[in-house]
């Protein structure tokens, strides 16, 4: 909310300088994001009065105006203004005086005519932004006088940021009453009486929903002379409020908005049909607004109605067909209090936020209606003239905001600050803030009860006030020491991997690490899971972020491409993070946390000592075997039928039995498709199947010899080397303690369907040494099962 | 007899020797079966006996001292030989080392352990929760009724499944609250999300940290100490900290707090807008509303809790002063955090 400091110190007349006020404001809790001089820096403009306007002699455009400023002679100053026009009154920048932009005013002579000065637009001084001809000032202002000291322009504009609770500070009135409190100095309100009613004329008003709308007042003015130009300190006021004057009528309810607080309309009454009804709207009804949208409602919108339907939104916005324009004589005033939440609904669903809805939602004191109405009456007769009427006064006592009967007890309080605090302070807080409070009780057994004023809707039970008087006694001032906290042992646990093992181990592999959105392109995601069901984000920021990932690879896929367009040619990323699934409509479930890679270029960064061969599968497969290395658990591959990857180079890594992902090169198509060259691979695998530790423990270790025999084998390219250890193994049992494929050849004196595969066995006995006969019978056997089942033959005998 | 020119041809031939082949020729010329110096050994015979004895030791000696002068040459040679081999097998000590080129955490992840680690220390334990969250845990729980002004602060992104992305952390705390009893310490880090457009200071997903504490007797001052503690130990520096009031719906009283620009040491400048200021994070004593939907009675236990962001303070730690390059996964960029 934005506030003219000098409106505000005329109602709490605080001494202290404006940084000083700005600072104790923000420090009890109404944050100032800044301030604005009101005008531009200059000197020497003062009033002057256009007494008489002759045509240049040589210039069309320009004119010689004789200017009074006070003085025995009047000026002449030429000027280019289309407004200029005897009986203005204009400021006028005398010969030394200093614009804004330090621009000096000097003696000119203007084509042949000596010019006295300057007269200047409201945008030459820096007083807002109308440049379009000499800003008018009132009939009122005394020629001659200083253009500062007859505007008040040494004026700060205070913009604070409210916090959603604080609605009773959306007001000069509201803020005085902080000021009194953090100054202590009086607050004065102007005085407002009551105007008495010239005519009979009213209008009905009926409450059909007074739980929204327990009071509505209205008054009939009439013969109002609507073309009558708002005076220009009320213009300045709202001006350096923020708001943009209108025309009188709207201009009164604004400042009666900015100075009470309350939200107020005027409807033509000449457009009013029959009555007034209070009501929520009938389905589908509709009405078109002053900003000239059009809403279709429905029966959770509370709205005026006339006898032809929705006239207003109620609280939110008024309708364009009962609207005030220039022609309007008869005007209907409605001040009324609207319950919060009938207004916080309909503001939303149809994005209205207006400073009438903004104060609403938060709450409008609702015991301020009779003194706005009166306010705005009072005002409105002394520029537009016209007759009033009573005040209409349609109110449900019963269901107006009861207020709240809240106890602070002293111990509470010093319990919750952390220190004692003075009990003249808290009452201090609690009166000057309008609680009313009443103490009982002795010492640290005082306690308080207060009454919540009409104006507070925040004030529900304790905590409230200890926030309140916390704030004002000074967060800054109370004590601060760390917590004195038990200090259980921590747990330790042997079943898991800690995650920043994995994430350390795979930045020791090489790897970086990512972080990629959440939302990801649906093309994109379509791409790695075609099957998928996924959950799409109903607001998204853009469509290339609307739906969320149910798999890091797209993430990782869009941070290789970026890398590359920067012409990265060696890239290793990868990510954790949260994946999802749809799950049930509205269960929190179906996310689990992945980690991915993605592996491009060459296999080491370039080096002298590195050939420059490029990564390849088991490149990807043995960062892979040694994430699933710090679980200690079995792991098995089998092939994979990913149809992101290329089908004869995918798999799929098992642990105990249990699928915990898969890697493999990318499917070339889906290269192609992502714009990404050949040759690009990636892994992905559940977190928690990483995380699954097997406990660790001695087995024993054999002290008896081992020997090693080697068998080079040839068999067909198609059998697995997986299927040659498992059938070793079977043969061997216990006897074996290591199995290692040490090489792999295809080509040149082979049969191109098969491939010569060369194995090492270390076989050991746990508990005696092996005898030469048993080795050779244990070794012949496994010749044996190899040939019988997969049709391996000898190359070239045992080693 | 000519011992002495016969040892001086030896001693001679076994200096020029250039290998221990040739070292070990001249040795068998002299000294071997039928060398020269066994030679004179064997014509003894040939001597009348009363020269033999004087004329054997003269041999011995020059034997010995050829031998001896062997044995020297040959130690000179092998360290040559060495020398050479050493020479040899010299490398460029200056090229660098085979290894493979490691990768590093993500700025982010390093300004959570760090954060992770200062609360751990202190007992804090780490609990994450669904980034997916139901409207119960990411609002109403958290006393964020429907239509009430405060969610206007938040921009929720909806999911079409009912879900919307959790705005924070705080449903966290919630749900540890909801399975555990006080006394409770925990920090809850993870990803949140709101619907803001991308800019350098803005980004639909960043990183938050909550912290919470419910235990009898917990304090405003407490959670002042907390927090100051924190900012000083996460950037190692004595930075000043100040409270300002401000409003959450899910704390009372709440507070926002500034921290003394760690840049400049609160002088002003463009990090921290020139105002000497950074605001780092918003707290608060918990509302009673929310232990009291989480089962905990209010007038018995008090907490407190904080949050922040931690790319933000990843930001300002490591002089980020681009939001977006931490989701740009730039290798350039990352590389720098190795």
């Amino acid at each position: 909310m934005k506030v003219s400091e000098e409106w505000l110190r005329e109602w709490a007349p605080a001494t202290v300088p404006t940084a000083e006020l700005c600072d104790l404001l923000t420090n009890a809790g109404l944050e100032v994001d800044g301030t604005e001089p009101v005008a531009g820096e200059f000197s020497g403009v003062v009033v002057g009065r256009i007494v008489a306007v002759e045509p240049h002699p040589n210039a069309d455009k320009l004119s010689v105006c004789v200017v009074d400023v006070g003085e025995a002679a009047p000026l002449n100053v030429v000027c280019g203004a289309p407004n200029a026009a005897p009986g203005l009154v204009a400021p006028l920048a005398r010969v030394g005086a200093v614009l804004p932009g330090d621009v000096r005013v000097r003696a000119a002579e203007m084509r042949g005519v000596a010019s006295a000065g300057m007269l200047c637009s409201a945008a030459e001084l820096g007083i807002g932004s109308d440049a379009d001809g000499l800003m008018e000032l009132d009939e009122d202002h005394v020629a001659g006088d200083d253009l500062r000291r007859a505007l008040h322009l040494d004026d700060t504009t205070i913009d604070i940021d409210l916090t959603p609770n604080r609605g009773d500070a959306l007001s000069v009135r509201g803020l005085a009453r902080e000021v009194g409190l953090l100054c202590d100095v009086p607050v004065t309100a102007p005085s407002i009486p009551a105007v008495p009613a010239s005519t009979d004329a009213a209008f009905p008003v009926r409450l059909s929903q007074p739980e929204d709308c327990p009071r509505y007042l209205g008054r009939v003015i009439e013969g109002i002379d609507i073309t009558r130009p708002s005076p220009l300190w009320m213009r300045e006021r709202l001006r350096r409020s923020g708001l943009r004057s209108i025309d009188p009528v709207v201009d009164v309810t604004n400042y009666v908005l900015l100075e009470l607080g309350q939200p107020m309309h005027a409807f033509d009454l000449d457009r009013l049909r029959g009555g007034i009804d209070v009501r929520r709207a009938i389905p589908s009804e509709r009405i078109t607004l002053i900003d000239g949208r059009d809403a279709t409602l429905n029966d959770a919108e509370l709205v005026i109605a006339d006898d032809s339907g929705a006239v207003a939104m109620a609280g939110v916005m008024g309708g364009a067909r009962t609207a005030v324009r220039a022609s309007t004589i008869n005007v209907f005033l409605e001040c009324a209090f609207f319950a919060p939440l009938a207004v916080m609904g309909t503001a939303r669903r149809f994005g209205l936020h207006t400073d009438a809805a903004h104060r609403y939602e938060r709450g409008v004191d609702y015991q301020l209606q009779h003194m706005a109405v009166e306010r705005a009456t009072a005002l409105l007769l002394e520029i537009v003239g016209g007759a009033p009427g009573p005040v209409v006064d349609a109110t449900s006592e019963a269901h107006l905001p009861v207020p709240n009967h809240v106890t602070l007890r002293r111990a509470r309080l010093d319990a919750l600050v952390g220190e004692a605090v003075p009990p003249e302070v808290t009452e201090r807080v609690l009166d000057r803030l309008g609680f009313a409070p009443k103490a009982s009780g002795e010492g640290v057994g005082t306690r308080w009860v207060v009454t919540s004023p009409s104006y507070r809707f925040d004030i529900e039970r304790e905590e409230d006030l200890v926030e309140e008087v916390l704030r004002v006694h000074g967060y800054n001032t109370v004590a601060s020491h760390p917590p004195k906290l038990a200090q259980p042992l921590g747990h330790a646990t042997r079943s898991r991997v800690p995650t920043a093992r994995i994430a350390d181990l795979l930045v020791d592999l090489g790897y970086s690490e990512a972080i990629t959105y959440s939302f990801v392109d649906p093309v994109h995601l379509d791409l790695f899971e075609p099957d998928g069901a996924s959950v799409a984000v109903v607001n998204a920021v853009s469509r290339e972020h609307s739906v969320m990932r149910s798999t890091l690879l797209p993430g990782l896929a869009g941070a290789l491409a970026g890398n590359l367009a920067r012409r990265a040619s060696r890239v290793r990323l990868f990510e954790i993070g949260q994946c999802f699934g749809p799950g049930t409509e509205g269960e929190v479930q179906a996310q689990q946390m992945l980690c991915a890679g993605i592996a491009y270029g060459a296999r080491e960064a370039e080096s002298w000592a590195q050939d420059g061969s490029q990564v390849d599968f088991f490149d990807i497969k043995g960062d892979v075997e040694r994430l699933l290395a710090p679980g200690g658990r079995e792991a098995t591959f089998v092939a994979d039928d990913h149809p992101a990857l290329h089908p004869g180079q995918r798999a799929q890594a098992v642990l105990d039995g249990e699928p915990v992902g898969c890697f493999g090169r990318l499917h070339p198509e889906v290269e192609r498709t992502l714009d990404l060259p050949p040759g690009v691979f990636v892994f992905e695998l559940s977190l928690e199947g990483l995380l699954g530790r097997r406990p660790r423990r001695n087995a024993g270790v054999s002290r008896h010899p081992s020997v090693r025999r080697d068998l080079a084998l040839l068999l067909h390219r198609d059998v697995p080397a997986a299927t040659v250890e498992a059938i070793t193994r079977t043969q061997l049992g216990e006897l074996l303690r290591e199995f290692a494929v040490f090489d792999l050849y295809t080509g040149e004196g082979i049969d191109s369907s098969e491939k010569s595969l060369a194995i090492a066995l270390t076989l050991q006995h746990p508990s005696r040494t092996l005898e030469e006969g048993e080795i050779n019978d244990s070794v012949d056997r496994v010749v044996a099962a190899l040939a019988r089942e997969v049709g391996a033959r000898l190359r070239s005998g045992v080693g | 007899m000519n011992v002495d020119s016969i040892t001086s041809s030896a001693l001679s031939d076994v200096a020029r020797a250039r290998d221990e082949r040739a070292l070990d020729e001249v040795r068998v010329r002299y000294l071997g079966k039928r060398g020269e110096l066994t030679a004179l050994l064997k014509s003894l015979g040939a001597m009348p006996a009363e020269e033999r004895p004087a004329a054997g030791a003269r041999i011995n000696v020059a034997k010995r001292e050829v031998q001896a002068a062997v044995d020297g040459r040959k130690d000179v040679l092998a360290r040559e030989q060495m020398h050479q081999a050493l020479a040899a097998e010299a490398v460029d000590v200056t090229l660098p080392g085979r290894q493979r080129r490691r990768g590093g955490l993500h700025p982010v992840t390093h300004a959570l352990r760090r954060i992770e680690d200062i609360f751990a220390a202190a007992g804090y334990a780490v609990v994450d929760g669904p980034e997916m969250e139901d409207e119960y845990h990411n609002f109403e729980a958290l006393n964020i009724p429907a239509h009430h002004p405060a969610r206007a602060m938040h921009d929720t992104l909806y999911l079409d499944n009912g879900l919307l992305l959790r705005t924070h952390t705080s449903p966290v705390q919630v749900r540890t609250m909801e399975s555990q009893g006080p006394p409770v310490k925990v920090i809850c880090p993870g990803r949140v999300y709101r619907k803001d457009d991308v800019d350098a200071t803005h980004s639909p997903m960043f990183h938050q940290v909550e912290g919470l504490v419910v235990d009898e007797g917990i304090s405003f001052a407490d959670l002042k100490g907390t927090v100051i503690d924190f900012t000083r130990h996460f950037f190692e520096q004595p930075l000043g900290v100040r409270f300002r009031p401000s409003y959450f719906p899910f704390t009372e009283p709440s507070a926002e707090v500034d921290m003394e620009c760690v840049h400049c040491r609160g002088k002003g400048c463009r990090v921290c807008g020139f105002t000497g200021w950074i605001e780092v994070l918003g707290c608060g004593m918990v509302h009673p509303n929310v232990l009291t939907m989480s089962g905990i009675d209010p007038e018995r236990y008090t907490g407190f809790a904080f949050g922040f962001g931690a790319d933000r303070l990843a930001s300002l730690l490591f002089e980020v002063d681009d939001l977006r390059l931490f989701f740009d996964n730039e290798l350039a960029f990352l590389e720098q955090f190795a």
